[in-house]
């Protein structure tokens, strides 16, 4: 199954089996169902709670959280991520607020889709990967969609969580297999975190090295990944969170003590990013422990050109990570 | 129908209650810049002063199956929907008994279907969502939202009236106009009109010019109750009179600007209509405010958890 089909799967079944949840977009409904199609369908099973909009992502936010602010489970999805932004008010300054400012905890059952990320040629404002503006706002769940996590489980935390959430999905995973890492490479859950995947080749604590990475770089990491085992004899062990934040480090340390190097990577673009983030945490946990410190892997701090050659030269490839890899093992 | 002519007409018909929660209105927002004056209020307020009637004249035409939500501008408001001066002042000063645990705060309050936020215009899009949820469950009933002249120039304000007309949600609209945006006069930050823009798309317009309770209460009940019947949206615009400052000590107008606002206060046409009947519920509801400061003020400390 692809990632696209199983996350259409996902809303089926959550339309299914709560009558009070809502799928609300632009160009959402049939027979178009989405400008990536993962809300095919869903209109004409559930024509009154699947709303095609008007192009108003702010409006259409608040909507969602009107509608949770009555009880029910509200998912909105922005067509492309980069629009988020202007729903930016409505997600941190009354969603994510009403869960708390209120002096007592008010569930806001919300999640917001964003399709993210490069590689398809969409130039600067259509390629963006936003997650780090949304982290560290109180009340406020970041998820990322992964091949190695079944899109409905996630939709169940997350809307189990109490508080809105924004969920990224990184536009190349809606074509690619779920739970495909190659035939080199077995995947899990950690043991302890049961929203982390886990990538490895025979012992996941004896791995060279560790990289924590979304959803969206499964693919890239895998093939460093086999590049570096099959080139240069390094085993790596991939760790895949589904929530980036909040963010707990604390599973991850025994897997992270055997490595001689622990690495983050990401698309979004360099400068104030969530790996600095996890980075800081493991710091702060293991700051003796380990041989120098996590090395952090992103794109270049640029606008995301439109042109195949020059959003490449921008955007983390898979060789990006197995060099960053290499530079983080040198002693 | 001019000013006077309203009053002379609402001395008649406003009930004891009616006058009674005006003046208890009236004297909480006193009380509370008297507070501000004495360094005894953490932060800022505002007040709605002069705006008062407007949400005392609307609590007939709601039920408590409708959601309201308040502004920045919006211990009226919640006065009008609950008799709980207490509580929200115990809000605003940080006590125990404060309605949201003194989190809120004067802008930030939650109590059953009432809810305001601090963001100009981002309350539209919501109340858009509860109609809509209000629409599917419990039909007849609405979602009621304050906004100010000043919020028409939120970009959310045009996303959320295209939305509540395209899908003829039972939402109410009440601007209150009070031809100042904190510093700024409306002629200097609103092109066109009100009106104008509601027409636009497609929403009905009422524009409210009186201060006399059963006279905008005659007008809005059958608008109101074409709301609940499913007709689509409706925008109220009050031309109504801030008398005191944006938050407090802030007012740049003029003094004849101000004057004359004053000159429109419900309160002095209230006042001169029905003397002693004014002036008897005035004491009371004077005394009523004062009691509540002194015991809200000897309260402990508000315990919250984040």
């Amino acid at each position: 199954m692809r990632v696209g089909e199983n996350l259409n799967a996902a809303l089926h079944g959550l339309l299914e089996s709560d009558p009070s949840a809502y799928v609300i977009g632009e160009d959402i409904l049939d027979p178009y169902g989405g400008a990536f199609k993962i809300t095919k369908g869903l209109s004409t099973r559930f024509p009154d709670r699947v709303l095609g909009t008007p192009i108003s992502e702010s409006g259409i936010t608040g909507l969602a959280a009107g509608l949770a602010l009555c009880g029910d489970a509200a998912v909105v999805e922005i067509m492309f991520g980069d629009f988020v932004a202007l729903a930016f008010d409505q997600i941190v300054n009354f969603a994510a607020k009403s869960v708390t400012m209120y002096g007592s905890r008010l569930p806001i059952r919300m999640v917001v889709r964003c399709p993210t990320g490069g590689g398809r040629g969409y130039g600067p404002t259509h390629s963006q990967s936003l997650q780090k503006h949304f982290v560290g706002v109180p009340g406020l769940s970041v998820y990322e969609m992964s091949p190695l996590h079944d899109n409905r489980a996630v939709f169940d935390a997350m809307l189990a969580s109490g508080g809105p959430c924004v969920f990224f999905e990184d536009k190349i995973l809606y074509t690619r297999r779920m739970n495909d890492v190659g035939d080199l490479f077995r995947h899990d859950v950690l043991p302890g975190a049961e929203d982390v995947a886990r990538v490895f080749l025979e012992d996941p604590e004896a791995a060279d090295c560790v990289i924590i990475a979304p959803g969206g770089m499964v693919d890239r990491v895998v093939t460093a990944m086999r590049s570096l085992l099959l080139e240069q004899e390094v085993t790596c062990c991939l760790l895949v969170p589904s929530r980036l934040y909040p963010f707990d480090a604390e599973p991850l340390l025994p897997v992270l003590r055997g490595a001689r190097a622990v690495l983050v990577a990401e698309e979004g673009t360099a400068g104030g990013t969530w790996g600095s983030e996890v980075a800081h945490r493991i710091h702060r946990l293991m700051w003796n422990d380990l041989r120098r410190p996590v090395a952090l892997v992103n794109s270049a701090d640029s606008v995301i050109p439109t042109a195949a050659h020059l959003e490449r030269a921008v955007l983390v490839q898979d060789s990006t990570i197995h060099d960053a890899v290499l530079e983080a093992l040198r002693d | 129908m001019t000013e006077t002519g309203a009053a002379v007409l609402s001395a008649r018909r406003a009930d004891d209650d009616d006058l009674a929660l005006l003046l208890l209105i009236r004297h909480f927002e006193l009380a509370l810049l008297d507070l501000f004056g004495r360094g005894e209020l953490n932060g800022t307020t505002h007040t709605c002063l002069g705006q008062e009637y407007v949400p005392v004249a609307l609590r007939r035409l709601l039920t408590g199956a409708d959601h309201v939500f308040g502004n920045h501008r919006g211990h009226g408001h919640y006065l009008a929907r609950f008799d709980d001066p207490a509580g929200l002042l115990a809000e605003i000063m940080g006590r125990e008994g404060a309605v949201c645990g003194g989190v809120g705060g004067s802008q930030h309050i939650l109590r059953d279907r009432y809810v305001s936020t601090g963001v100009q215009g981002e309350s539209l899009p919501v109340a858009a969502g509860v109609a809509l949820h209000l629409k599917r469950t419990e039909p007849g009933a609405l979602a009621c939202v304050f906004i100010g002249d000043g919020t028409w120039g939120e970009g959310a304000v045009y996303e959320a009236l295209n939305l509540v007309s395209l899908w003829r949600l039972p939402l109410l609209v009440i601007v209150e106009n009070n031809g100042i945006a904190q510093s700024t006069p409306t002629t200097r930050q609103m092109a066109g009109t009100v009106r104008a823009r509601a027409e636009a798309f497609g929403v009905r317009h009422h524009g409210v010019e009186t201060s006399d309770l059963a006279t905008i209460r005659d007008e809005l009940a059958p608008l109101v109750a074409a709301v609940r019947a499913g007709e689509g949206p409706l925008v109220v615009e009050f031309a109504t009179h801030r008398i005191g400052p944006h938050s407090k000590g802030d007012d740049t107008r003029d003094p004849e600007t101000v004057r004359r606002a004053r000159d429109n206060d419900w309160y002095r046409l209230y006042g001169e209509a029905d003397p002693e009947r004014f002036e008897r519920a005035d004491q009371a509801q004077r005394a009523r405010v004062d009691a509540i400061v002194r015991e809200v003020s000897a309260r402990p400390p508000s315990r919250w958890r984040p």
